[in-house]
């Protein structure tokens, strides 16, 4: 007995050394629900090819729980994780507390430098790259060139804010079921407030002063709410406290928008005649502006990410620069098309005419990507960075109490000024709470 | 005092008892039919109710996407191995506290109901970091004792609401013949209590059929049960409403099936007590 105790003792001992010869890598991806990532899930084989070491373990959840998932398993450094799709609001502020690793082993031919470089900003920490950008995008106008024509109107390609409101009243028929145009009014930081955000910020508005003191006494918010609920209230779609992007992307493609301001990323969306009954009447124009040097438009990219609780992270940097690389556009070009290209990464890929040709709001996605500035987003100066977020760890749950003020002004249970008033008070206490300010 | 109903109540009644369950059962048969739609019949204004092009696309989109038996294989494991755990525990609690109470039973039945207070988010750190230095992440068991935990309070009330229906004089008679205290459990009480075990154990089955948060953020690929495969047919940017329905619809079919069949004792078990 003993001795056959022995010798699986020995067995065992002698397999656990002989075991790393034969082990493969498996690298746990937790990804968002979106077209691109599910796209490059079936276009894997390709990777694991060139490396049968390594195996890819797929981890896809809705963007919430994977926000709240992601956050618990790095914060506690659990290291479920070896890839994290994380968005330009988390990878600043995660890299300052080094829960990310910086990506300095991408290889020789990864080009950094051809990465946008807005978006390569949103996703660097002095400067450092800390996530690799999958996808990017901007927002801007998207509207019914039917619909733009009958009204007797021509939309610039730069409109300001006063045409957008005068375009909303004469195109709006709400007895036909028309409305002039559809924005936000969902409550939510990633939702209402990445609308509003922006938008103020062509007003002339920011969140904070240099000292971190919160601006929603100012005249410029006030113009920003004074321009979007009494527009919203006249030409915008009942329920509108309720929309986010997808239940104004419904209302746009059922053909019930004039116009309709969002992520760039919509724009291939609209124009898919599976999804969309208005496909073949779609323009596109910049997202507006009131002449003060900012348009109303976002920064966001879907970008990849090592946690430093990973131990395989030479693995995990060698999927990051496949999944990210140039080699990727090609092969999603020459499997799917090439419009289905994730979009607004590379500078590369806006230098193909192949691609202008099949995806017409290529031109003016990367316009307003480039356009789009997280170092210096408003007008006046402001101490964080972010265009339609201010990245600090605290920003997630302020957004979500003014995006409830704002949404609650939109719905009509609270006025414009009672919702300013609200949110600055409800802002200074969290910043006091959080040390910002005295 | 039956015979006194008038024929118009009755049928009043009974017109109001289909409409409150239609509404109930309303949300689940939209999903349904929802899942074989288009994505664009599935977003049309006016909503479209039978006639509109039935496809199967979206079930085939979701079987070659995602393995569906090991989900609901991790889902079956997790509901029923966490509750034959919990009545391992619960049956004698409950024993003790039906037939032995003590000063302090009706606090101690309170204290543990108030566990089922707070809010689960509140503990997540802790628990998260427990299961890290424990290598419990991500694993069945870890899971299955934590959705234990989560439904010990309510097994222990309703088994206790059981057992005070039960006669100590029986249990005093067994112990005059001589059985020992495990031999009264075993086969004295158990078999009385058995139409209240089966519904207490049927209710918390889906109760952790349906836990969604702790699962969600304690599994990540090998323990994930049928919640996370809801959760990744979800999304803020794009439709996925017609694939997500397919993917509700797999999802809670089993848990429905097994709803069926044991409706009676479910009835039983959910007005027990109220009802003598």
């Amino acid at each position: 007995m003993k001795v056959l105790v022995k010798a699986l003792l020995g067995a065992v001992a002698l397999s656990s050394f002989a075991l790393p010869a034969y082990a493969e890598t498996t690298l746990t991806i937790a990804t968002v629900n979106n077209g691109d990532m599910i796209r490059m899930q079936k276009l894997t084989d390709d990777f694991t090819k060139a490396n049968p070491d390594i195996k890819l373990n797929w981890v896809t959840l809705e963007e919430n729980v994977l926000r709240q998932k992601v956050t618990t398993d790095i914060a506690t450094k659990g290291g479920q994780f070896d890839v994290l799709t994380i968005g330009t609001y988390e990878t600043p502020i995660w890299a300052k507390k080094g829960w990310l690793v910086p990506l300095d082993k991408l290889g020789a031919d990864y080009d950094v430098d051809d990465l946008l470089p807005a978006i390569r900003a949103g996703l660097s920490h002095d400067g450092k790259l800390y996530a690799a950008p999958f996808y990017g995008e901007s927002s801007f106008v998207m509207y019914r060139k039917d619909l733009m024509e009958k009204a007797g109107l021509t939309m610039p390609e730069k409109p300001t804010w006063a045409f957008i409101k005068e375009a909303a009243d004469k195109i709006a028929d709400k007895a036909a079921g028309v409305y002039g145009i559809c924005l936000r009014g969902k409550p939510g930081w990633g939702e209402n407030m990445a609308f509003l955000s922006a938008t103020a910020n062509s007003f002339g508005a920011r969140w904070f002063d240099e000292k971190w003191q919160p601006q929603f006494n100012t005249p410029e918010w006030k113009a920003t709410l004074d321009y979007y609920v009494p527009l919203m209230k006249a030409d915008g779609p009942p329920g509108a406290s309720s929309n986010g992007f997808n239940e104004n992307l419904a209302l746009f493609n059922d053909g019930k928008c004039g116009m309709w301001i969002d992520a760039t990323v919509a724009a291939s969306f609209v124009t898919d005649p599976k999804q969309s009954k208005v496909a073949d009447k779609v323009g596109f124009a910049l997202a507006p502006d009131n002449g003060l040097g900012k348009r109303g438009n976002w920064l966001w990219s879907w970008a990849l990410g090592v946690p430093s609780g990973s131990k395989k992270i030479d693995a995990a940097e060698k999927f990051i620069a496949w999944a990210t690389s140039k080699h990727y556009l090609d092969l999603v070009a020459s499997k799917e098309g090439i419009a289905n290209v994730p979009p607004g990464t590379r500078t590369s890929l806006y230098k193909n005419p192949d691609y202008d040709k099949a995806a017409p709001f290529a031109a003016l996605t990367l316009e307003s990507i480039e356009s789009a500035d997280p170092t210096h987003p408003t007008v006046k100066p402001v101490p964080y960075t972010g265009v339609q977020f201010v990245a600090i760890p605290e920003f997630q749950g302020i957004g979500e109490n003014v995006g409830q003020d704002f949404s609650a002004a939109l719905a009509g249970t609270m006025t414009v000024d009672a919702a300013l008033a609200k949110a600055q008070a409800s802002t200074t206490a969290a910043m006091k709470k959080a040390g910002y300010i005295k | 005092m039956a015979m006194k109903q008038s024929i118009g109540k009755r049928v009043g009644v009974t017109i109001l008892a289909w409409t409150v369950a239609f509404l109930i059962f309303f949300p689940i048969l939209w999903t349904f039919i929802t899942s074989f739609k288009s994505e664009l019949d599935a977003i049309a204004m006016p909503p479209k109710f039978l006639f509109f092009n039935w496809t199967l696309e979206n079930y085939a989109e979701v079987q070659s996407r995602s393995n569906y038996l090991k989900y609901a294989f991790n889902s079956i494991v997790l509901s029923v191995g966490a509750n034959i755990l919990g009545l391992l525990v619960a049956v004698p609690a409950a024993w003790a506290m039906a037939f032995a109470p003590g000063k302090r039973t009706k606090d101690l039945l309170m204290w543990m109901l108030s566990t089922k207070m707070m809010p689960a988010v509140g503990v997540l750190v802790p628990i998260y970091l427990l299961f890290r230095d424990l290598g419990l992440l991500d694993s069945l068991w870890g899971i299955g004792f934590v959705l234990m935990l989560l439904n010990l309070p309510i097994l222990i009330w309703m088994l206790y609401t059981y057992f005070k229906e039960i006669p100590i004089d029986i249990l005093e008679a067994a112990r005059m013949d001589g059985a020992s205290l495990f031999n009264e459990i075993v086969y004295v009480l158990t078999p009385m209590a058995v139409p209240g075990i089966a519904s207490t154990m049927l209710l918390a089955i889906i109760l952790s059929w349906n836990e969604a948060f702790w699962t969600l953020n304690l599994a990540t690929s090998n323990a994930a049960p049928l919640t996370a495969f809801i959760a990744s047919y979800s999304a803020p940017e794009g439709f996925f409403w017609a694939k997500l329905s397919a993917a509700s619809t797999l999802a809670i079919a089993p848990i429905l099936i097994l709803g069926w069949f044991s409706q009676k004792q479910l009835v039983r078990g959910l007005t027990f007590g109220a009802v003598k």
